[in-house]
């Protein structure tokens, strides 16, 4: 005789959504994903409606109606620089907070750990690295490079093999995130129908406007500890015009270059007037980046010799 | 004759649920976990076969399940055990060590007299399974 697989305990009928998103405290972490990353709305929209749907399917546990737990396997599709590993990192917390991956830990991987050299190296690489990322996220950047479909004899094939394997046999144990350029990774699933039917959801991020830039400059120099003056913003909006022309432009992480480059030259110009003799410096003059910094970048002179036509 | 040999071994076998559980609480510690195994459950055997490199890295005991039943599905009738070793200096050694699998029939261990000049005798413990050779021993 079988012994009866429900519990004898009811569910309960009504359950109090306001308290699981409470115990969760998942609205700090949504209020913070929206005041710290500048643009991104339909990203934005994209994880508050997944954020809605595991509070739901939670719910739904708890009353007895969910069968099973819900794929969360994700793909980031987007430019360089648009912000996915940040939100890669928002997104494990926000799966750990809704108890979803149990550790909430981020393993970023690229093609190199995940594939071999010989073979039979593969296998045990890859799955090393899923081990490595059980309880939390795994976040394979690049991900289209796992598939060369000018070599046949290429191992990636081994290594997509493996994952979905694992993706789909442990999908309470981790969550696995791919990332890449919008063409890359479309051709990357044709070739690779298992690998796009397993994952559930495709965000797209959009890039910035150069507004948007502007306003992710004026926050990145404010978390250095550093500030533009009013000549410096304006030459800042002018390179971030002209940046944007240029090849290998790179949105927020050209930004940053650009900025850790003007430092350098603000330490460079307090240094020279250290050496000139003026022996004090305040902290304003220590903090803040003037328009010359900025100006001096090749950018305002057409961009690298090598990549000038 | 059921084999009494590390940490557990007079409870009854740990499901995978308590398996999980103690890897856990070997992570928070900071162990590195391994998986080994052998057809070979003398006493005085220290030396199983490894199966895969220890495992440094990793955050949650899934990952040591994993190759548990891993190695269950390749070797379904030998001993399996798993070990934490602690590398904290002085310290050094395994911490932790408890069978995972047994194979389901267990002949146990014989106990032989040698007489020796003088009336001495010497005692040895014998493996009944290890009569059979390596790799037949309880298939």
């Amino acid at each position: 005789m079988n012994a009866p697989d429900t519990v004898s305990v009811t569910p309960p009928t009504e359950i109090n959504l306001h308290q699981i998103l409470q115990d969760a405290e998942i609205e700090p972490v949504i209020k913070q994903l929206e005041s710290e990353l500048i643009g991104l709305a339909p990203v934005k929209a994209r994880i508050r409606e997944i954020a809605a749907f595991l509070v739901v399917s939670r719910a739904r546990a708890a009353m007895g109606l969910e069968a099973s737990s819900p794929s969360l396997h994700m793909c980031f599709t987007g430019n360089p620089g648009t912000g996915k590993t940040t939100v890669a990192l928002r997104m494990a917390e926000i799966l750990h907070r809704l108890g979803y991956v149990r550790k909430g830990h981020v393993v970023s991987v690229t093609r190199d750990d995940l594939v071999g050299q010989y073979i039979g190296h593969t296998a045990p690489k890859t799955k090393e690295i899923l081990k490595k990322a059980m309880g939390g996220v795994l976040f394979i950047d690049e991900a289209y490079y796992l598939y060369r479909p000018e070599n046949e004899r290429d191992y990636g094939q081994e290594a997509i093999e493996i994952l979905l394997q694992v993706m789909e046999n442990h999908r309470d144990d981790l969550v696995v995130i791919l990332a890449g350029y919008k063409d890359r990774m479309d051709t990357f699933f044709q070739s690779n129908p298992g690998m796009s039917s397993r994952i559930a959801h495709h965000i797209d991020f959009p890039d910035y406007s150069e507004t948007e830039l502007t306003q992710i400059a004026g926050k990145m120099v404010g978390g250095m500890n550093y500030n533009l003056d009013a000549d410096a913003e304006k030459a800042m909006q002018e390179y971030i015009h002209l940046r944007k022309q240029q090849p290998h432009f790179a949105n927020a992480r050209s930004i940053r270059n650009a900025l850790d480059r003007a430092r350098l030259r603000q330490a460079n110009r307090i240094f020279k007037l250290a050496m000139e003799g003026s022996a004090t410096v305040t902290a304003q003059e220590l903090s803040t980046i003037s328009a010359d910094d900025l100006r001096a970048s090749r950018v305002f002179t057409g961009g690298l010799a090598s990549d000038k036509k | 004759m059921r084999i009494t040999q590390g940490q557990f071994s007079f409870l009854p076998d740990l499901t995978d649920e308590e398996i999980r559980a103690q890897v856990d609480y070997a992570l928070s510690r900071g162990w590195a976990l391994s998986v080994e195994w052998t057809d070979d459950p003398h006493p005085r055997n220290c030396y199983w076969n490894m199966w895969g490199i220890p495992m440094f890295q990793i955050k949650d005991g899934v990952a040591v399940l994993f190759e548990v039943n891993a190695c269950r599905k390749a070797n379904s009738e030998v001993y399996i055990k798993v070990n934490a070793f602690d590398n904290t200096r002085g310290v050094e050694s395994m911490v932790m060590s408890f069978l995972v699998q047994r194979p389901t029939n267990e002949p146990g261990f014989g106990l032989q007299r040698t007489e020796e000049p003088g009336r001495t005798i010497r005692y040895t413990t014998f493996s009944y399974s290890n009569q059979r050779p390596a790799g037949q021993r309880y298939s």
